[in-house]
C-alpha cells in the first residue's frame, strides 16, 4: 500500500491499482454527501483532476495519481456516498487503474511516512 | 486553483492571529470539538456526531449552540421611547411600537440602500437589548456611538454568554431549569434565573427551530451549558449544523446572502419593515437609504433572493454562477448559500436572481466544474418553520 501526500492509498490488485482516500482524509471532509466518478476507459494524466467528492462541509477533488487509464469506478458511491466515511479503505475505493508507469508508485509515502505527515 | 483534499485540513485562514475564545472554549475541548477559526474566534465546527448527526438531532430533539461570538449590545436613554426613536434613524423596523418583553429581527441600512447587518433587538422595559453579527459588531459598535451618543449610550455586554437551545424538546429541556420558560410564545423574552443567576432569554433562534436564546453571565455560563447537555435531548451542535439548519430555513447568513449591496427588498426582508415606516407611514423613512428602498418597495426590485432546488446530487455553493439557460454566454445570478440539506436529503441553495426570473418553478442553470445543471426556483423556506407562536 501506498499513500500519496493528498491522503489518497493505492494498492495493486491484479496488475491494477486501486485507488481510495485514507480514513484520516474521511474522518477530517466529514459527512460525503455526493460522488462524481470519470468514466471506465478516460485516459488520465497524473495529477489530473478525475473524482469530485463533496462534504456537508467542502468540495474536493481527488487527482490520479499516476498516468494510465481508468478500467473499473465504484458506481456503489454514487448511489450511497455515505460508504466513503463508513469504509474509506475497503468498500469505498474509487476506481481502478491500469498505469502507464507502475514505477511512478516509487514517489509516494510508505504507510509509516503517510502517518508522519498526519502527526 | 483548485481545490484539493488537503484543502480541508489547514482551514482557510492566513496569518498568525490570536483567535479570541468563547467563555465555553473549554467546554467545547472537553466534548471532543473540531475548532475552526471563525469571525475571529476559536468557533467549533463540530462535535464527534459530525454535521449531518447534529442536524437531524437538532430537529429531532434539541441542539445547544455556542452562539457567544455574536456581539450583545444594550442601549440606553431617558426611556425606552428615546431610544427607539434613535435607534429608528439606522434601523427601518417599527422599534417605537415594539410591546415589552418583545423582540424583533431587524437590519442597520446603508446610505446607498444595502445593508450593514442583520440584528435582533428587543424592548427590555426600560433599554433595548440588540444582538449583532460575530463579523460586523465592532463596527455595528462603532456606528451606534458615533451615531447616537450622547443622547443614547451604547454598551457592549462582555460579561455574558449567548447560548441558543434550538429543537423541538427545548421547550421541555428549558423549563426543567425554570417553568417560565414554557409560556413564552416566539421572540418573547424574558428575564429568567438559570444556573443561579439572572439570565435574559428570548424565545427565538436560526434554525428554524422552535426553542431558545440565553444571554448568561459569563460566571456561570459553562455550568449552564453542563446543566442542559444532561438532559439526553440535547447534543452540543457546531457551526456545521447551524449553517445547514438556518439554509433550510431558508435565513440570510450576513456577508453571504446579504450584504451592503442588497438592499432588504431584493434580500426579500422587507416583511421586516412595518407598515409605520414605509411611505404614507406615520414615520415613513428617516433612516439610510430610505429613497431608494421605498422606491423598491413601490416599483419592485430588479433582482430577488429565491430559494433554488438543484435537480441534481451535486451541491451548489455560494459563488457558483446562474444562467438562464444552459448555453447562455452571461450570467443572470448567483448562488450565495448552498450545500446539502441534511433534513431534506439533498441539495439546497439560495441566490440572487432578476426579478422576471424569480418566480417559482422558474428554472435557470449553475455552472459547477464547467457544466450546466437544473436548478428550480422555489419558496422559502425549504423545511417549514416550527416555531410556538
Amino acid at each position: 500500500m501506498k499513500y500519496t501526500e493528498e491522503h489518497e492509498w493505492l494498492r495493486i490488485e491484479d496488475d491494477l491499482v486501486v485507488v481510495g482516500i485514507t480514513d484520516h482524509a474521511s474522518a477530517q471532509l466529514g459527512d460525503v454527501v455526493f460522488v462524481e466518478l470519470p468514466e471506465a476507459g478516460t485516459t488520465v494524466a497524473k495529477d489530473e483532476e478525475i473524482v469530485v467528492i463533496e462534504s456537508v462541509k467542502a468540495a474536493s477533488d481527488i487527482l490520479s495519481p499516476l498516468d494510465g487509464e481508468i478500467v473499473e469506478v465504484n458506481e456503489a458511491l454514487v448511489a450511497t456516498p455515505s460508504m466513503v466515511n463508513d469504509d474509506p479503505l475497503g468498500e469505498a475505493w474509487f476506481f481502478k487503474l491500469k498505469a502507464a508507469d507502475l514505477g511512478q508508485m516509487d514517489d509516494y509515502l510508505s504507510e509509516a511516512g503517510y502517518k508522519k505527515l498526519i502527526g | 486553483m483548485p481545490m484539493r483534499l488537503n484543502f480541508v485540513f489547514g482551514i482557510n485562514i492566513g496569518g498568525n492571529m490570536t483567535l479570541l475564545r468563547t467563555p465555553l472554549h473549554a467546554l467545547h475541548e472537553k466534548k471532543g470539538a473540531k475548532m475552526v477559526p471563525f469571525a475571529g474566534y476559536d468557533m467549533p465546527v463540530q462535535y464527534s456526531l459530525g454535521v449531518l448527526k447534529e442536524h437531524l438531532h437538532t430537529r429531532a430533539h434539541a441542539g445547544l449552540f455556542d452562539v457567544s461570538h455574536m456581539g450583545q449590545v444594550v442601549l440606553r436613554g431617558r426611556n425606552y421611547h428615546t431610544v427607539a426613536r434613535a435607534l429608528e434613524t439606522l434601523v427601518p423596523v417599527n422599534i417605537l411600537d415594539l410591546p415589552q418583553d418583545r423582540q424583533r429581527y431587524g437590519f442597520f441600512t446603508t446610505p446607498e440602500g444595502g445593508i450593514s447587518d442583520d440584528l435582533m433587538l428587543a424592548n427590555r422595559g426600560d433599554h433595548i437589548f440588540m444582538v449583532v453579527n460575530a463579523g460586523c459588531k465592532i463596527d455595528d459598535i462603532a456606528y451606534l456611538k458615533r451615531q447616537l451618543e450622547p443622547e443614547i449610550t451604547v454598551e457592549e455586554i462582555t460579561n455574558r454568554a449567548l447560548l441558543a437551545l434550538q429543537g423541538p424538546a427545548a421547550e421541555v429541556v428549558l423549563a426543567e431549569h425554570h417553568p417560565m420558560v414554557a409560556g413564552m410564545s416566539f421572540m418573547d423574552v424574558k428575564t429568567v434565573p438559570l444556573a443561579g443567576a439572572e439570565c435574559w432569554v428570548s424565545r427565538s433562534g436560526y434554525t428554524g427551530e422552535d426553542g431558545y436564546e440565553i444571554s448568561v453571565p459569563v460566571a456561570v455560563a459553562e455550568d449552564l451549558a453542563q446543566a442542559l447537555l444532561q438532559h439526553p435531548e440535547v447534543e452540543p451542535i457546531g457551526l456545521g449544523a447551524r449553517d445547514s439548519l438556518r439554509l433550510e430555513a431558508g435565513l440570510c447568513l450576513y456577508g453571504h446572502d446579504i450584504d451592503t449591496a442588497s438592499s432588504p427588498v431584493e434580500a426579500g426582508l422587507a416583511w421586516a419593515m412595518q407598515k409605520s415606516r414605509r411611505a404614507q407611514g406615520d414615520r415613513a423613512g428617516g433612516f439610510p437609504g430610505a429613497e431608494r428602498i421605498l422606491n423598491q418597495l413601490q416599483q419592485g426590485p430588479k433582482s430577488r433572493r429565491v430559494g433554488l432546488l438543484p435537480e441534481g446530487r451535486a451541491p451548489m455553493r455560494e459563488g457558483v454562477p446562474l444562467f438562464a439557460s444552459a448555453d447562455a454566454d452571461t450570467a443572470i445570478g448567483v448562488i450565495t448559500s448552498g450545500g446539502f440539506g441534511p433534513s431534506l436529503n439533498r441539495p439546497v441553495a439560495m441566490g440572487y436572481v432578476p426579478a422576471d426570473m424569480a418566480a417559482v418553478d422558474t428554472q435557470v442553470f449553475g455552472e459547477i466544474r464547467g457544466k450546466r445543471l437544473p436548478l428550480t426556483v422555489v419558496k422559502l423556506p425549504f423545511i417549514p418553520a416550527n416555531f410556538k407562536r
